[in-house]
């Protein structure tokens, strides 16, 4: 609808890849034995205290750095409200004084979001809700494990920059992307490392002020991401021409029937009575410590795909974006690189991994580059025909590497010696001495006949270019 | 230092309305005599609430330390058992609750 | 009876066995407490364990440590492994910690023997030990008055002479008034000295755990055992403590002292002319004393029911029915979590939590809360200030000697004023210690405070200890 214009913001949650909890030392795993990563501190114990991961702190401060932050003096805060995952009853984060502020991300195509805030805190404990499919309103109890309770989280607050779901997706696709890169999350967003709420409001095209804003959870996807902004958008405009009025609420997107629904929240649960949390000191990460942690990030996505643009020479085709891009987000980016400073063509190395390779991007991720470059020069150079360069590249990633070379021999694709192709011309043009004679008088067709008969008396194992060479050598 | 005070304007309803943010049951009684006595702390405190201190920063530890950090290194987890074990309630290995009446906030 | 010291001396020599002296502490408890009710549960066989494994480290030539079995009393706040830890609480009633306190862990590691755990007000709020919920301890010299508190469990404990040593926390004056009520040492470190790790939160940025004792060089040698840094208390300073003992008999010649009026002029008279007493007598040691007057304290009272109830109310939220403690059911768990506190938290702790909520609630953070925590630094500045001059102050513990049972249950404030002497240490986080110095006119004990600086705890012990030589 032009007359209205969509406003999203995104709250992105991502765990931190370290070994322990924010607070103490229990592991920070996933998908272990309920209850079996506990401790005084992170069960809420009566006189448990907590004491700061070094690593947790050198995590965010990766993550405000990759967003082009301001690293900020910053102080934990209580967020205190009753609910059972919560085993304190209270929530420590960071209020007033975030670790990281005033940041921004850039998008693929150049739309820069916005970065308010990037700031730490724990995470809850897992609830099960028993009865009635799991559902929580008709459920009959819940079961809490804590393993999950004081892992350390960083919270990602854009700016209400985004208008459309499509920028929205790409935005938490790149964040996905930094976060990965910057070391400090795995980004899994089905493991629930990496978690999304969308604030969306609509307004008349040119108005100032925001509409009422309305905030979505349990987005589990990309896709949902962009299903529930477009759903919600769709909802508030009928609303809103309809004379309606948006109700500013928390609402949860249902994937399967497809739509967001209002969640019973409490009132009073917006008064969180935040306080300076007593038993923690300051954080003020020195000049030195920021430097080090600037110092040490490797490139981001979007370096990467410029490395990636320049090694094909500039103004890739669409095609090659669309694969750029895959190859970036799949982490493959280091194998095409590789390949053609090895001497493989660039843009026969980006078609590789981000089709074969990128199919089995787990098997990819192993693959030895050395070993793909080699095998691309075999292609290039002829010595092995498109097919038979897959076939191998196949058989490399199932092993996780080898000699392509060997490789192929063993596959029975070592190539024709010239010689013995000539022999086998002579054989087939002895065999079709009517077909030779129209050849030779300029009958082209027939190219494809010769070129046939040639590769069945080989079993596919003659080059194609050579088989019509030694062909057209012939004819004179 | 300025002069107006500030009295206590704490009501019945506030009373009520902190009681159910404390998870706290209150008979009327005891609503009453809550109002009264919590009054009579906070007329007490308006001494402290018309001061003018804006010059000052609030301070909320006694002796101001920075940066304080543990090593990311494990250790050892409390026995799940043990800890279940004064649990009032359990089940598969988890705490057991009533069901949730709300989603979180 | 035998002081800490010779105690230990003692039992290192050989000369007597630990398992003696704590099956002697064991059997006066046994004997004598219902008439006091200073413990809420004794640690017999933890004690005996104990007293057998410093017995075999003396025969066998090992170090058995400075406290060698000699009997500490616990209060209820303290994490103690496998054993009862109730704070005073219905809330917490049978509930035994899977962890050991780090001070109670020091104790062993210094040869100390804990006979068992004492009586509180509940979750230390208090000053008169009523507030328990397993009902109050009554003051060994005159069981019709109250002990003091929240402490008041310990300090009995010690004055009955069950343990010639004693551990309490002190947010507000917990250790300090109970000891000047029941006529023994009691003494409160700088805040970050001994670690908070296992010692349940009351207020966590005013608590802090101190010895009792019947002497100064006693109450010296047990926080010497437990001062320390703790890598699990992010509060805890990372200084390693000097040793106060060595230093504390060095008395007080050229010692600049304030006699600090704002903690003397609104007591009563009786406690007032004790004060003036003991500043006459450091003079006569001679100590350079002069009044002084820190008015700011004035505001101590009231920011301190302002921040320590704010901090409480967000400490006791994990007493939810949850995961350990008291459950009483409900149809859905909000209403679990009302029926479980609202059953298990006695009239004074409900009070406090909810004057916390409010002071942090919407619209009232600023006035209440963020306000409090502007007259600390105004405090802190006022102190600072006044030890330019002195290096020490001097003032009364509590306004009066101790009181009846029940005379101040129902009126919240007057029991209030009891800490207003003692307030302005725990808003600085600086050590300050009560020394028994004769009597009031009721024939009951009056306590001396010396106050100092921050890390200023062998100044403290040294002035203390001369107090203690020249009381009536
Ligand atoms: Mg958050
Ligand atoms: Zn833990």
């Amino acid at each position: 609808m032009s007359e209205w214009e969509t406003v999203i913001g995104l709250e992105v949650h991502s765990e931190l890849a370290t070994k322990t909890k924010l607070f103490c030392g229990c592991r920070n795993a996933f998908g272990d034995e309920p209850n079996v990563n506990i401790c005084p501190t992170c069960i809420g114990l009566p006189g448990a205290l907590p004491v700061l991961n070094e690593q947790a702190v050198e995590l965010a401060m990766r993550i405000g750095a990759s967003l082009h932050c301001d690293i900020r003096p910053s102080v934990f805060a209580r967020k205190n409200y009753f609910y059972p995952d919560q085993a304190k009853d209270y929530q420590i984060s960071q209020y007033d004084l975030p670790l990281n502020v005033d940041g921004w991300l850039d998008l693929p195509d150049g739309f820069r979001v916005g970065v308010t805030r990037a700031h730490m805190e724990e995470d809850t404990g897992k609830l099960t809700h028993v009865g009635a499919s799991g559902r929580i309103n008709a459920a009959d109890h819940a079961l809490v494990d804590y393993n999950r309770s004081g892992v350390p989280l960083v919270e990602i607050v854009s700016e209400p920059d985004m208008r459309t779901s499509a920028q929205a997706r790409a935005y938490a696709s790149e964040l996905r992307g930094i976060l990965v890169a910057s070391g400090a999350s795995d980004g899994r967003m089905e493991e629930g490392s990496m978690r999304v709420d969308a604030n969306v409001s609509v307004r008349p095209a040119g108005s100032r002020e925001f509409g009422t804003r309305c905030e979505i959870k349990n987005l589990n996807s990309l896709r949902s991401l962009g299903r529930a902004i477009d759903y919600e958008v769709a909802r508030q405009i009928a609303l809103l021409e309809s004379g309606g009025v948006v109700a500013q609420e928390t609402r949860h997107w249902d994937e399967s029937a497809g739509r967001t629904e209002a969640l019973r929240s409490k009132e009073e649960a917006n008064d969180y009575r935040y306080f300076p949390e007593p038993d923690l000191v300051p954080l003020a990460p020195d000049a030195a410590w920021q430097d080090r942690v600037r110092s040490s990030l490797g490139p981001m996505p979007a370096d990467r795909r410029a490395t990636l643009v320049a090694a094909l020479g500039g103004d890739p085709s669409a095609a090659e974006v669309d694969q750029i891009n895959a190859v970036v987000d799949l982490g493959l980016d280091g194998l095409v690189n590789a390949a053609s400073d090895a001497g493989a063509p660039a843009s026969l190395a980006l078609v590789r991994a981000a089709n074969e390779v990128a199919a089995q991007s787990e098997a990819g991720s192993r693959l030895d580059a050395g070993a793909f470059a080699s095998l691309l020069a075999m292609e290039a150079g002829g010595t092995l025909s498109a097919t038979q360069s897959k076939a191998v590249l196949g058989a490399l990633l199932e092993r996780g590497g080898g000699d392509p070379a060997a490789v192929a021999k063993e596959m029975g694709f070592e190539a024709m010696a010239a010689g013995s192709l000539a022999a086998v011309v002579d054989e087939v043009v002895a065999a079709n001495p009517g077909e030779w004679a129209r050849f030779v008088d300029g009958d082209d067709k027939l190219m494809g006949f010769f070129t046939g008969k040639v590769m069945e008396a080989t079993a596919k194992k003659a080059n194609g270019k050579d088989v019509a060479a030694e062909l057209r050598r012939r004819r004179g | 230092m300025s002069d107006e005070r500030v009295t206590s304007s704490l009501s019945r309803d506030d009373v009520v309305h902190v009681a159910h943010l404390a998870r706290l049951d209150l008979t009327d009684e005891e609503v009453e005599l809550f109002t009264a006595q919590l009054r009579t702390v906070l007329d007490h405190a308006a001494d402290v609430a018309s001061l003018d201190l804006s010059h000052l920063e609030p301070s909320s530890h006694p002796i101001a330390l920075e940066n304080v950090l543990r090593a990311d290194e494990p250790r050892p987890s409390l026995d799940r058992d043990e800890v279940l074990a004064a649990a009032p309630a359990v089940e598969d290995h988890r705490f057991r609750v009533p069901r949730i009446g709300a989603e979180a906030p | 009876m035998t002081t800490a010291v010779s105690l230990a001396a003692e039992v290192r020599s050989g000369a007597r066995s630990a398992r003696d002296v704590t099956d002697e502490a064991l059997a006066a408890v046994a004997a004598n407490d219902d008439r006091f009710h200073s413990f809420l549960d004794v640690m017999e066989d933890e004690a005996r364990a104990q007293a057998d494994a410093v017995d075999a480290a003396v025969a066998a030539g090992r170090d058995p440590g400075p406290l060698a079995g000699v009997p500490v009393a616990l209060k209820d706040n303290l994490c103690t492994r496998g054993f009862a830890t109730t704070c005073g609480s219905r809330i917490l009633e049978g509930w035994r910690p899977p962890y050991d306190a780090t001070v109670v862990e020091a104790l062993r590691r210094a040869g100390a023997v804990a006979v068992g755990k004492t009586n509180m007000d509940e979750f230390a709020m208090g000053s008169s030990t009523e507030n328990s919920a397993f009902g109050p301890t009554r003051n060994p010299r005159c069981t019709e008055k109250v002990p003091g508190g929240s402490s008041g469990g310990s300090a009995a404990a010690v004055a009955a002479g069950f343990a010639p040593l004693g551990l309490g926390s002190d947010t507000g004056g917990s250790i300090r008034q109970p000891a000047a009520l029941c006529g023994v040492v009691g003494m409160k470190p700088t805040y970050g000295r001994v670690s908070r790790y296992g010692l349940v939160a009351f207020a966590s940025s005013l608590d802090q755990i101190g010895p009792f004792a019947t002497t100064v060089e006693d109450a010296a040698l047990l926080y010497d055992a437990i001062a320390g840094h703790d890598p699990m208390d992010s509060t805890s300073l990372p200084s390693t403590p000097e040793p106060t003992l060595p230093s504390i008999g060095e008395g007080v010649e050229g010692i600049r002292i304030g006699l600090c009026r704002d903690l003397v002029d609104g007591c009563a008279a009786d406690v007032a002319a004790r004060v003036h007493e003991a500043a006459d007598a450091l003079a006569a040691a001679g100590a350079k004393v002069e009044e002084v007057s820190v008015p700011e304290f004035s505001y101590g009272l009231s920011a301190y029911y302002l921040i320590a109830p704010a901090e409480a109310s967000s400490n006791l939220a994990r007493y939810d029915g949850v995961r350990y403690g008291l459950r009483v059911d409900g149809a859905d768990v909000e209403a679990m979590n009302t029926a479980t506190r609202t059953a298990g938290f006695g009239a004074e702790v409900k009070r406090r939590v909810m004057l916390g909520t409010y002071a942090l609630s919407a619209g009232y953070y600023d006035a209440y809360y963020a306000q409090a925590q502007r007259v600390r630094t105004l405090v802190m500045q006022a102190f600072d200030r006044a030890y330019d001059s002195y290096d020490v102050l001097l003032g009364a513990t509590a306004p009066t000697t101790a009181f009846d049972l029940g005379a101040k249950v129902d009126d919240p404030m007057a029991m209030y004023m009891n800490d207003v002497c003692t307030i302005p240490s725990n808003l600085s986080g600086h050590p300050a210690i009560s020394v028994p110095f004769g009597t009031g006119e009721d024939g009951l004990p009056v306590g001396v405070q010396v106050l100092a600086p921050a890390l200023g705890e062998a100044m403290l012990f040294r002035v203390a200890r001369v107090v203690e030589a020249h009381a009536p």
